[in-house]
């Protein structure tokens, strides 16, 4: 790989990535954790921008970093349980071999590793250096096909009903049961204190 | 520009740690957030393919808007079930979730 | 510069590497002299609107005042007690300055004068506004106290829902330009778009002032209620850096206001002189910053459960509908496809005027409406309580 400023860049935003990603998933204290996921996320997006999808980076920082990941902060403080003694549960050691071989198939089967090595026939190694450029307005094209009857507008119309039924699911899910509506209710307050408040 | 096995190979990379947080977590927050690194993994992997494929098809950014979709309403979901079980069992470690367990 | 560099015997790929470099430190720092500057103006105008002059003892006018607290602040002694967890707590003030210096890359100062004219400039200015609430929670959770935490959610629970407003706004010159770029979005203005949606600009300057904490929806710092929010736990420098981030933020939503909505550089001769561009850009940001100074000076503070609900259930159905409204109306109207000057623009623009004053006068009415049935509904109430308040009065003598 050629040392060019791209590739430099690309190696930054790699490392980011993936070593947010490893803090997260190692570290103890869980609000770190969301944190560290937040910069995990906004390396990602730093790739997409390599990748000339300036759109999906704004969307990726708008919606993971700017409420997912805010979401997952406002969950952790609603359950307090946050420095846990032992972070790993009993099976660890199956889970990090599990991922090591599965890396390893992945990048077997990705890079031109094996054909190097000389097994044919096993990888397809995606070795494509120059690829074509990106139309101008891709962002004008990307909205017109959301909306084209042809193309994605049957899956963005149901995109946008899955929201709805999760966003009202959530709120449901949520709502404090009767007994807890009667503990939190706030004392009595006598009516004339009310209308006078209200003035 | 940089070959596109090494997008793949970063890609792989955020797979795999996700997968070890979700099979390794005790707290069932925090694999929540190790599925959130699965869905971004993916997502490069997309966009990837999109770029060094056929970047004037835009199906390829479409596809994964609609996986920014489906994460966000996801994880809305999945944190309100978690929350409702901490509520009523004081506890978000998966492992204490076991009424169905034989 | 660029090519300078190149000649001294740069690479390409350096030379362009080291003059965005200079160029995003030159930016950096004119942006946090600038709030020097804009402290010294919020004080004079408080103090105005106040009935009373601001400061004026220190240099003429005033203008040294900001210089020397600055340098207070620099000096005072910088706490941090036990259990407070030190990178978060650090980071966090960093952390809100860089969310509202990243706004200015994209801010077209003239013609040919831009930081970086992204393809996505208005997604970013919304991309970046996201990011101080993430400031905003590590300041609360890294300051180890519970108030500071819980001034943290609240503020957080209030930015995150103005956010909703404030994207479907900036959305409609989106739509009315055509593309995303800040640069395109003034280089479509023929006619300015506060005269074409000037329903779109409140709704704006509301959510903007939501998204910026000022009054009337202060109730993250609430000076004289919670002593400082989330920030209650810092002092010196730190604090320093919360407050400049704030006072810059206040004048980039000018800036920013100006660009969507007021034409940004243009004006007469604004293409043959850039300066003068950059000229009109600074007297238009400055309108608009006075008229935030303005409302934050005369309005009161809004509670926390009535800000979410003027949100939630006001503001972010008008603007959907808005922008609804907006495009179809757009759509409708033939011709917007290509408009390349004034007179393409002119009937357009006025029709939307039409339909926004429609807009305005509807909602007035409906808030009229609400507030008679609001009035009758507490009348109703106080009459219910008369006979029995004058039973056990009369029963009592």
């Amino acid at each position: 790989m050629e040392l060019t400023v791209e590739s430099l860049v690309f190696l930054l935003f790699s490392l980011i990535t993936l070593g947010g990603g490893l803090l997260v998933v190692t570290t103890r204290n869980l609000f770190h954790g969301a944190l560290f996921l937040m910069l995990s996320l906004f390396g990602v997006a730093g790739l997409f921008v390599l990748l000339t999808a300036p759109f999906l980076a704004g969307i990726q920082v708008v919606v993971y970093i700017g409420a997912i990941a805010i979401l997952i902060i406002f969950a952790i403080m609603l359950t307090p349980q946050v420095t846990t003694t032992q972070p790993t549960n009993s099976q660890w050691i199956a889970a990090l071999v599990v991922a090591v071989v599965l890396f390893a198939l992945l990048a077997s089967v990705v890079t031109p590793i094996l054909s190097e090595l000389g097994a044919e026939g096993w990888g397809a190694s995606f070795t494509e250096k120059n690829p074509p450029p990106v139309p101008e307005d891709s962002i004008v094209e990307l909205g017109s096909a959301f909306v084209d009857p042809e193309r994605f507008m049957l899956p963005f119309e149901v995109a946008s009903i899955l929201l709805m039924a999760a966003l009202v699911g959530a709120v449901m899910l949520v709502r404090p049961t009767p007994d807890e509506e009667e503990d939190a209710a706030p004392p009595e307050v006598s009516e004339r204190a009310l209308v006078e408040s209200q003035e | 520009m940089v070959p596109l096995y090494m997008y793949l190979l970063v890609a792989a990379g955020l797979f795999s740690i996700g997968l070890y947080g979700v099979l390794s977590r005790r707290n069932a927050i925090a694999i929540l957030m190790s599925i959130e690194l699965m869905l971004n993994a993916a997502n490069i992997n997309l966009v990837a393919f999109w770029r060094y494929g056929q970047p004037a098809n835009v199906s390829g950014q479409a596809f994964a808007a609609f996986v920014f979709v489906v994460a966000a309403a996801e994880v809305a979901v999945g944190l309100a079930l978690i929350i409702n079980i901490y509520r009523r069992r004081r506890s978000v470690v998966a492992e204490d979730v076991d009424l169905l367990k034989w | 510069m660029t090519d300078f560099l190149i000649d001294i015997g740069f690479s390409r790929d350096l030379a362009v590497l080291v003059a965005k470099t200079l160029g995003v430190f030159a930016l950096a720092m004119i942006g946090l002299v600038w709030t020097i500057f804009l402290i010294w103006v919020e004080r004079k105008v408080a103090g105005r609107f106040q009935d009373r002059l601001g400061p004026n003892r220190a240099g003429p006018f005033g203008l040294v005042q900001s210089f020397a607290d600055a340098i207070k602040i620099i000096l005072k002694e910088d706490i941090m007690h036990s259990g407070v967890d030190r990178w978060v707590f650090n980071i966090a003030p960093l952390l809100s300055v860089m969310a509202v210096l990243l706004l200015w890359v994209v801010i077209p100062f003239t013609p040919t004068l831009i930081g970086v004219d992204l393809s996505i400039g208005v997604l970013y200015l919304f991309a970046v506004g996201s990011l101080s609430s993430v400031a905003i929670l590590m300041a609360g959770w890294g300051s180890n106290n519970k108030f500071a935490l819980m001034g943290a959610f609240r503020a957080v629970a209030q930015l995150i829902s103005y956010e909703v407003p404030m994207a479907l706004t900036m959305l409609v010159p989106v739509v009315l330009t055509g593309s995303m770029s800040t640069q395109d979005v003034v280089f479509g203005q023929h006619v300015w778009y506060v005269f074409a949606v000037p329903l779109t600009l409140l709704i704006f300057i509301i959510a903007s002032m939501a998204e910026l904490g000022r009054a009337p929806f202060d109730i993250l710092e609430a000076e004289s209620e919670l002593v400082a929010g989330y920030q209650v736990e810092y002092s010196g420098f730190k604090f320093g850096l919360f407050y400049v981030g704030e006072f810059l933020h206040a004048f980039t939503v000018g800036v920013v206001m100006a660009v969507l909505f007021f034409g940004g550089w243009r004006g007469p001769f604004a293409e043959d002189v850039p300066l003068l561009g950059f000229f009109y850009l600074l007297i238009k940001s400055f309108i608009g910053y006075f008229v935030v100074l303005w409302i934050r000076m005369t309005v009161p503070r809004v509670r926390v459960d009535q800000m979410l609900d003027l949100g939630w259930k006001f503001l972010v159905p008008l603007s959907l509908v808005n922008l609804l409204v907006v495009a179809l109306v757009w759509k409708i109207i033939p011709g917007t496809d290509t408009i390349d000057s004034f007179g393409d623009a002119l009937v357009p623009s006025l029709v939307l005027l039409v339909v926004n004053i429609v807009m305005i006068l509807g909602v007035g009415a409906l808030l009229r409406e609400q507030g008679r049935r609001d009035r009758q509904r507490l009348e109703a109430k106080r009459a219910a309580l008369e006979p029995a308040e004058a039973a056990p009065a009369s029963a009592g003598r």
